[in-house]
This record gives C-alpha cells, sequence and structure tokens, in this order.
C-alpha cells in the first residue's frame, strides 16, 4: 500500500490537460467497460491553515495540505465507493476494481454499457484563480485575531477566557462521470470565531460568535472585530448573572440569523432523499400537502453571494439551484443528490455535497432559511403576555425519531410583550411535525449565519437563517 | 511486528534527507495509514458499501530559535513532504513565544506491552452477508420492528508511528472492526421508537452478531410501552454507558491543558481535593485490554499508562502533555497528540467503587429497588448540551420511569444539573462493573436531578 505511494501519479492535477482527460477517461471507460451503469471520480486538493489566538498571544498556527480521490460506481439503485490518497494508476485501478467488485463486477464482464466521453470541461475556477492572492497573509491574519482579543478585553468585564480562531480553506474539486460531467471548481471558505468566558465567583457564562463566508478574500480584514467583541461582552455580562430557566410550555420568539438552526435540524434535515431512504421523515409522501403554518415559507439554495453554504457547483458536478422546500405551509420539495433521484425519485437539486474525497456525496442543504414575513421583530414580542426570547441559540440534536433538543445560548423572559430577565439552561424541546403547524408570525428581518453541518457525508459549510419567528408553545427545558 | 508504516515508505530516511535540504535539524512527526471497508443495507439489499486507503503524516519542525511549526499532510511523496516541511518552518515563525513544546523525555522509554491480536479482513461479501441475516433476524424478533434504518458492519487496519529526529521511534499495527444495529419499532396509533446496539471487536470475526442482535431488539422492544414523564426532580440511576459519556464529557476536570486555558472546572492547585463522594474512584487506563483502540504511545511518543484520576472522591491527577507536564513540572502522562499546541485527551475512563467505603444509599439497586426511580440509558446531543467549561448539562436522554420493578419507557425528556453537584451527589455506585466499548462503569445513582418532560 504505502509503496504505491511513491509512483508517478496518473491524475496530476496541475493543469487540467490532455493526459488528465485522457487517463480519467480511461479509468470511466475501465469502469464501464465492466458493467456499471455510471462511474463517478472526484479528485480533490485542498490547502487550509488554521489560527488559534488566546488572550494575546498566537498559540497555534496549523496549515494542513491535503488531497486525495473518491470513486463510486453505480449499478442499478445500488452503489460502491472506494476512496484513496494513492494518485498512481495501479493504485486508482486497484481501487477502481475494489468499487467494482463491491457489485459484483468485474473488468472482464461482457457489458454492453459504453463510455462515450467526457464533455468539455465547465470550469467555474477560471475567474476564481486569483482569490488567493487577494487573501490576507498570516501576519496579517493573526494580527486580525489578536485586534478581536484585544478587543474583547477593553471592552469587557470578568472575562477569564478570550480567544479568537480563523480557518481558511482554498478546496479544488475536479468531478467526472460517465454520463460526461467533466467540471472543476475552486472554493474558498473562511471562517473565523471568537468566544469569551466570563467568571465571577461562582457565576459563569461563555458567548460565542462566528462568521463564515465563501469567496471573499478580504473577508477577515474587511470584518469588523470590535463591533463583534461589543456584541460578545454585552451578551455574556447579561449572562453571568442570569438565573435558571424554569421549565414548562409556553410561547417562544426566536431570533434571526443562527436561530435558523433550528429548521435547519429539525425540518430540514428531513427534507434531504437520504431520509426518504431510510424510511426516517414522517414527510415522505406528503408533497404537496400542508405540513407548516402558511406562515411559513422555506428556501434552500447554493446561490446567496459570499454565502458560506453557497456553491457553484455540487460535489457531483451539477450546477447549484434554488430549491424552494415549504411554500405558505405547503411541502414543495425534497434536496435531493444522484442516489437520492434514483432511489426515490425525486429529481436532483445540485445538493450532493460531501466533506472531501473520502465520502460519497449524499443530499445535503447549502443555504436554508425561513423567508421573511410582514411584523416587525417588536410585533413578535408584544404578541407574548408571557414566554421566552431566544436571542442566541447553541448548538442541538434531532433523534432518530424526530426529535430535537436545542440549547439556547441567550435567552430572556418575555412578560407583558417586554423583554425582561436573562435567563440559562434553557433547551427547546419538540418534534418537526408539531413545531412547524404553531409558526404563526415571521418578521422582516431575514437574515443568514454561517454553520457547520455533520451528517452522513461528513461535516460541510452551510448557511442557517430565518427572520425573527414566533412558535406559539414550545416545551422549554431547564431546572 | 513488522514497522511497514516506517520502512516501507522510508519516512525517516526521507524526512532526515529532506530536512538537510532546508537546514532543519530537529524535527518529529506522527502518521497514520489505514485500510477500512464499511457497509450498509436496506431491506436485505446492500445500501452502500465503502473501502478507503488513507495516509496522514503531522510534521513538527523546530526553528533555529526552538520555535516550532506544524503541517498536516496527506501526501507521503517527496514532494508532498517537502512542501509540508517548508509549510511548517514557516509557520514555526508564529511559533508561541511563552509555550514551545519539545520532544517528550519519555519518547524513548521502553513501551508497555500489551496483546493486540492482528485479525484478517472478512472481505465485503462476508460483512455483507452477515449483515443481511442479521438484519433478518432482528426483524424477525418482534412484530412492532419495521426496520433497521442505521446499520454498519465495517472492519479496518491501520499503523500509527512517531519518529523524531532524536533518534525515537514508535509504530503499532491493529484491526478493528465495529457492528451497529439501529433498529426503529411502530406501533398503531403510536409513535415510533428507535434504540440499538454496538458491538467492538479486534476482527469482523470476533464480533458477537448475536449479541448485537439480541440487544438491539431487546433495547428496542423495552422503549414501546412509553408515556410522557412529569417534569420535576427524580432520584436518578445512570446506566454506565450514562454515566460514562458525563465523565468523558467533562473531563476538562483533570485536564492540565484545560486548566492552562482557564476552560476547566479545576485549577492548578486542584489536586488533593475532594471533588466527588469519597465512595467514588476512576482510572484512565488506555492499556486496558477491553480497550479495542489502544496505543501504547501517545502523540508524543510517551507510554500510554494506567493513570489513577480520582481516588475517594478526591482529585489525584491530571493527564498532561509534554508541554503542560513541563509548566506542572511532572511528567508526562502519555494523553497528547501532534500539534503546535498540543490537545491532551483523555483515554479510557474505568468507573468503580471503593470498597473500603460506604455508601449513602448501598440498598440501591437498578434490579431490586422499589422506590420511584428514572433509569437513564443514553444521553443525547452531548456537543450541544454540555457547557463543559461552566459545569453545566441539559441533555436529552433515553430511558425509563421505575416503580416497584416495572418499568414504562419515557417518551422524551431532558435531564439537567451540575456536574460538580453531580459527583457530590453520588449516593451509590452499584458493584458490578459494566464494560462498555468506551470504558468500564457500574450503575451510579444520583439523590436528585431536574427532568424536563410533559409539563
Amino acid at each position: 500500500m504505502i509503496k504505491s505511494l511513491l509512483k508517478q501519479e496518473f491524475l496530476e492535477t496541475h493543469s487540467i490537460d490532455d493526459y488528465f482527460k485522457q487517463n480519467i477517461e480511461f479509468l470511466l471507460s475501465y469502469g464501464v467497460g465492466a458493467g456499471a451503469d455510471l462511474v463517478e471520480i472526484f479528485v480533490e486538493n485542498v490547502d487550509n491553515i488554521s489560527l488559534l489566538v488566546e488572550q494575546d498571544t498566537v498559540t497555534s498556527v496549523n496549515p494542513s495540505i491535503g488531497k486525495g480521490i473518491g470513486i463510486r460506481v453505480f449499478l442499478g439503485k445500488r452503489d460502491g465507493f472506494y476512496s484513496t490518497n494513492d494518485f498512481s494508476k495501479q493504485g486508482l485501478i486497484y481501487g477502481l476494481d475494489q468499487a467494482l467488485e463491491m457489485l459484483g463486477l468485474e473488468k472482464h464482464t461482457n457489458s454492453s454499457n459504453s463510455f462515450q466521453g467526457l464533455k468539455d470541461l465547465t470550469d467555474y475556477s477560471i475567474s476564481k484563480s486569483k482569490m488567493i492572492l487577494n487573501c490576507p497573509t498570516i501576519k496579517e491574519s493573526t494580527n486580525k485575531l489578536l485586534s478581536a482579543t484585544m478587543f474583547l478585553k477593553k471592552h469587557g468585564r470578568h472575562l477569564s477566557v478570550r480567544r479568537g480562531s480563523y480557518s481558511k480553506t482554498l478546496q479544488e474539486v475536479i468531478v467526472a462521470s460517465s454520463d460526461g460531467t467533466f467540471a472543476k471548481d475552486l472554493r474558498l471558505y473562511q471562517s473565523i470565531g471568537v468566544n469569551a468566558l466570563a467568571v465571577d465567583k461562582e457565576y459563569r457564562s461563555s458567548i460565542g460568535r462566528r462568521i463564515g463566508n465563501t469567496e471573499k478574500p478580504n473577508a477577515l480584514i474587511d470584518w469588523d472585530a470590535e463591533e463583534t467583541a461589543l456584541d460578545i461582552n454585552e451578551s455574556a455580562e447579561k449572562m453571568l448573572y442570569a438565573k435558571y430557566v424554569t421549565a414548562g410550555q409556553m410561547p417562544a420568539i426566536l431570533a434571526n440569523k443562527f436561530g435558523g438552526v433550528i429548521f435547519h435540524e429539525a425540518c430540514g434535515h428531513l427534507l434531504e432523499t437520504t431520509q426518504i431512504e431510510r424510511g426516517t421523515t414522517p414527510f415522505a409522501k406528503l408533497k404537496g400537502n400542508k405540513i407548516a403554518n402558511k406562515a411559513v415559507t422555506a428556501i434552500d439554495e447554493g446561490k446567496s453571494e459570499g454565502a458560506f453554504g453557497s456553491i457553484a457547483i455540487d460535489d457531483e458536478g451539477m450546477e447549484t439551484q434554488k430549491t424552494v422546500l415549504i411554500e405558505n405551509g405547503i411541502l414543495k420539495n425534497f434536496l435531493s443528490d444522484r442516489a437520492g433521484e434514483l432511489r426515490t425519485g425525486h429529481k436532483r437539486t445540485g445538493s450532493g455535497r460531501r466533506q472531501s474525497y473520502a465520502f460519497s456525496a449524499a443530499s445535503r442543504m447549502r443555504n436554508t432559511y425561513i423567508d421573511k414575513g410582514t411584523y416587525t421583530p417588536t410585533q413578535l414580542i408584544e404578541s407574548i403576555d408571557e414566554g421566552i426570547y431566544c436571542k442566541s441559540m447553541g448548538g442541538g440534536s434531532v433523534g432518530a425519531t424526530g426529535q430535537f433538543n436545542f440549547s439556547v445560548e441567550e435567552g430572556y423572559l418575555i412578560k407583558n410583550g417586554k423583554l425582561t430577565d436573562p435567563v440559562k439552561g434553557a433547551t427547546l424541546i419538540g418534534e418537526a411535525v408539531d413545531v412547524m403547524p404553531r409558526i404563526s408570525m415571521c418578521a422582516n428581518d431575514l437574515d443568514l449565519a454561517a454553520g457547520f453541518c455533520g451528517s452522513i457525508s461528513g461535516n460541510i459549510n452551510v448557511t442557517v437563517g430565518q427572520p425573527h419567528i414566533k412558535v406559539d408553545s414550545i416545551t422549554i427545558g431547564g431546572r | 511486528m513488522s514497522n511497514n508504516l516506517i520502512n516501507d515508505s522510508k519516512l525517516k530516511d526521507k524526512l532526515t534527507k529532506l530536512s538537510k535540504e532546508i537546514s532543519i535539524k530537529k524535527w518529529d512527526l506522527g502518521a497514520t495509514i489505514g485500510k477500512d471497508i464499511s457497509v450498509q443495507i436496506d431491506k436485505s439489499e446492500p445500501k452502500q458499501i465503502k473501502a478507503t486507503q488513507k495516509s496522514s503524516i503531522t510534521i513538527r519542525v523546530w526553528n533555529k530559535s526552538n520555535q516550532v511549526g506544524v503541517t498536516s499532510t496527506s501526501d507521503l511523496t517527496e514532494n508532498g513532504l517537502r512542501k509540508a516541511l517548508s509549510s511548517a518552518y514557516e509557520a514555526s515563525n508564529f511559533a508561541n513565544p511563552n509555550e514551545s513544546p519539545d520532544f517528550s523525555p519519555l519518547s524513548k522509554r521502553t513501551l508497555p506491552i500489551i496483546e493486540k491480536p492482528i485479525k484478517e479482513s472478512l472481505g465485503v461479501k462476508d460483512l455483507l452477508n452477515n449483515l443481511i441475516k442479521a438484519e433478518q433476524i432482528l426483524l424477525n424478533k418482534d412484530y412492532s420492528i419495521k426496520s433497521v434504518p442505521y446499520n454498519g458492519f465495517a472492519e479496518s487496519k491501520y499503523e500509527r508511528a512517531y519518529i523524531n529526529s532524536d533518534g525515537a521511534e514508535r509504530h503499532m499495527e491493529a484491526t478493528q472492526a465495529s457492528l451497529y444495529l439501529y433498529a426503529r419499532a411502530e406501533e398503531e396509533g403510536r409513535k415510533p421508537r428507535c434504540s440499538g446496539s454496538i458491538k467492538i471487536a479486534h476482527g469482523a470475526s470476533d464480533i458477537d452478531i448475536e449479541a448485537c442482535i439480541n440487544e438491539a431488539a431487546e433495547k428496542t422492544i423495552d422503549h414501546l410501552n412509553y408515556k410522557p414523564i412529569k417534569t420535576g426532580k427524580y432520584l436518578i440511576c445512570f446506566k454506565p454507558e450514562a454515566f460514562l459519556d458525563l465523565i468523558t464529557s467533562f473531563s476538562n476536570i483533570y485536564n492540565a491543558r484545560a486548566i492552562i486555558d482557564g476552560i476547566s472546572l479545576s485549577k492548578k492547585d486542584s489536586l488533593g481535593e475532594s471533588i466527588a463522594t469519597d465512595i467514588l474512584s476512576i482510572n484512565d487506563d488506555g492499556l486496558h485490554p477491553r480497550n479495542f483502540s489502544s496505543c501504547t504511545f501517545d502523540g508524543e511518543g510517551t507510554p500510554t499508562q494506567n493513570l489513577k484520576i480520582i481516588e475517594k472522591g478526591v482529585l489525584k491527577n491530571f493527564i498532561h502533555s509534554e508541554s503542560t507536564a513541563k509548566i506542572f513540572n511532572v511528567s508526562p502522562t502519555g494523553h497528547a497528540g501532534i500539534g503546535a499546541k498540543v490537545l491532551v485527551s483523555p483515554d479510557w475512563p474505568v468507573v468503580y467503587k471503593e470498597s473500603s467505603q460506604n455508601a449513602r444509599n448501598p440498598e440501591l439497586s437498578y434490579k431490586n429497588t422499589k422506590e420511584e426511580f428514572v433509569l437513564v440509558e443514553n444521553l443525547n446531543a452531548l456537543h450541544a448540551g454540555v457547557k463543559a467549561s461552566q459545569g453545566s448539562f441539559s441533555l436529552p436522554f433515553d430511558g425509563w420511569i421505575v416503580k416497584n420493578g416495572t418499568k414504562t419507557s419515557i417518551e422524551s425528556a431532558t435531564i439537567a444539573g451540575d456536574f460538580r453537584q453531580l459527583l457530590k451527589n453520588i449516593i451509590q455506585i452499584e458493584s458490578r462493573e459494566h464494560v462498555t466499548h468506551h470504558g468500564i462503569s457500574p450503575h451510579i445513582w444520583i439523590n436528585e436531578l431536574s427532568i424536563t418532560g410533559d409539563t
């Protein structure tokens, strides 16, 4: 295994020339000749750097370089997948043989399938190749992060831990399939995280903010670190002495931006065809039916300029789309990839995504949000006599039968239409089928927030979002 | 044992040559390579079959000012290694001047010997056939089990190595396999219920498939008879898996790195403090024979060991890397990763009762107690519901309310509390220790925790 790593590379990606195309066509032809219905090859090069600043010191500068190839073979509705770091001809043929063998295919099978060759390369990277030149240097990046932790100190009280992190990833992908697909893209992802822990005697609060974007080389330099620091300090100070919330059933207002994580987790995942395949979504047979309050229109798309979940093509080489999931409460579409279309009949939506070459693509979300409504956030709060305002959400999860749980990072009680005491320890608990009909009001302040989503095809960049929304009644876990 | 990773790839020779080319005198590396196969099925049909060959290497270099830089790469070719070395050297210019890692003083110390049999691969066909059979048997266990939506049978073979320019050379080869079956049961007019089982072994042929099927069926069926639980405070019994999840989630309490970073519930001078009831003892034993992921050395080449963490409720030791150990003026404990900032992680917790100490409620037993209590089977969403630096948790869980020996599954609920208080409020540790796939623990009783259910 190791010896083969030392051999000449068969798919040299420095330039996609005739040699590369000829070799990748050889592999596709080899697979189709063995009887595969479709062969897909995903080639990836990744260059990443992540930085960490703690207090007033740079504590980690961590570059990583990666490359690999994912080979997927379809036969009927089944597929076999092999991934490798071995770019030699011998290693790739071995991998392809492995994937074919998984489906009971062998290279000498008499197959009537034929491969007509790749189309001309659709190169989405051409206009992006200069991006990397405009990215900040390590020195500029660390200085910017140091300014963020300095602003936390300048404006904060009781802060015992101040952290800033930054990650920049340049991912080059090439997708070639025996249906002729031949596409290349270059993706630049950057994310900035700032966290603080406030401590006073036995009281503690931790607050964090994350900013993420794609294809904006100057994003880190343009970022207003002081504004983020002020925002964190204000929240940390308010939450430091907050009391634990009392459990109960009550109306809730979920703030915009990262409040959308609940829709993403509790409903969005249930609209992926992988969930239909597993039989784990209650919405499988409800396309065209009402599944949410008429106030709810929900979108998933890969087109918002600079958004963290935006992509020119998905990881199966299909151009990205805007997909209406729910329109005025009616379920309109599922998110589908190649395997999802084969197995469930729902047309591909450009949603085949994967963390890296080591995962086969699956139907995944991109930028997912509840669309804006007509109310102001104040009108939503004023409509509640007694309830909770969830200004900032922590993470959460959805169980195998659809129950979700989300922690509230920063919450306030609502009394007589006004925000009152800060509360901590709150958890929102429910099921999408029950809660979606209870979203009765959407405000007019739609905004998006960057996040990471972990699922069947690994961790991917996504955007969640929503305007302020009102849920008429939800279970709040507390003490 | 053959050192394929080191010898076949000539890693050491290549690094020595390349480092001389760019005048790097001091370097070390951690490398892993592996092959794995996994299969998933859906109603007796193969759904997805995956195989992977992967390699990764992390290189650290020290510059002339003895500052360290790091780079990771999956490219073990000479060009890949050259690029990684150069990148690491550039990164060293931005190293933390206040804390520079060094070679572990124990990186050439004799390693402990553990039995780690290398098992033959079963191959895709046998993995598939066994999984299909297992699914069929599980589906036939009870009329209510309608599907096994999450399942997988996987096997892997991997090697790990650590080498440094001072002559340290560590190598380990291992095989591992896992089977998981997660069943979904449905009854007319009732909500679907899910539960499952995971089994791990050195090889696929060693996996107790029947035990996995039976456990998945029993757990799933056990949750069919469910009802809501009223919000309130309850007597709690944690099953071993659930308690181990909590211990691992709050391991910052004994993690020296977390203490230095200010995100631990402990302080530098916390050793010797009573942090738990005196019947509780915990070791971190990465070498335990039932720890199938065990490795005899850590990311810096330090030997793994069995370390006493809590003894009779008293905090006895922290886990360390070379760098944190230097700051605390102790020896590294074998819990380091490798990087510019070296992370420190626990290995394998072993929780046990101190036989010399008396529990507050020794009569409590999850099998015999008549008094009402909540039996917590699994804690979920740990990544979201644990506030490790604050010491609080609020977690959804699977479990039962038990009264007079009758178990009723809880429909949906969360359990919340403060970890430090929980350690002080342990009122019984049962005598029988259960081996799980991520540690060992008996059933643990807590006098009172808040549960949110049906309000």
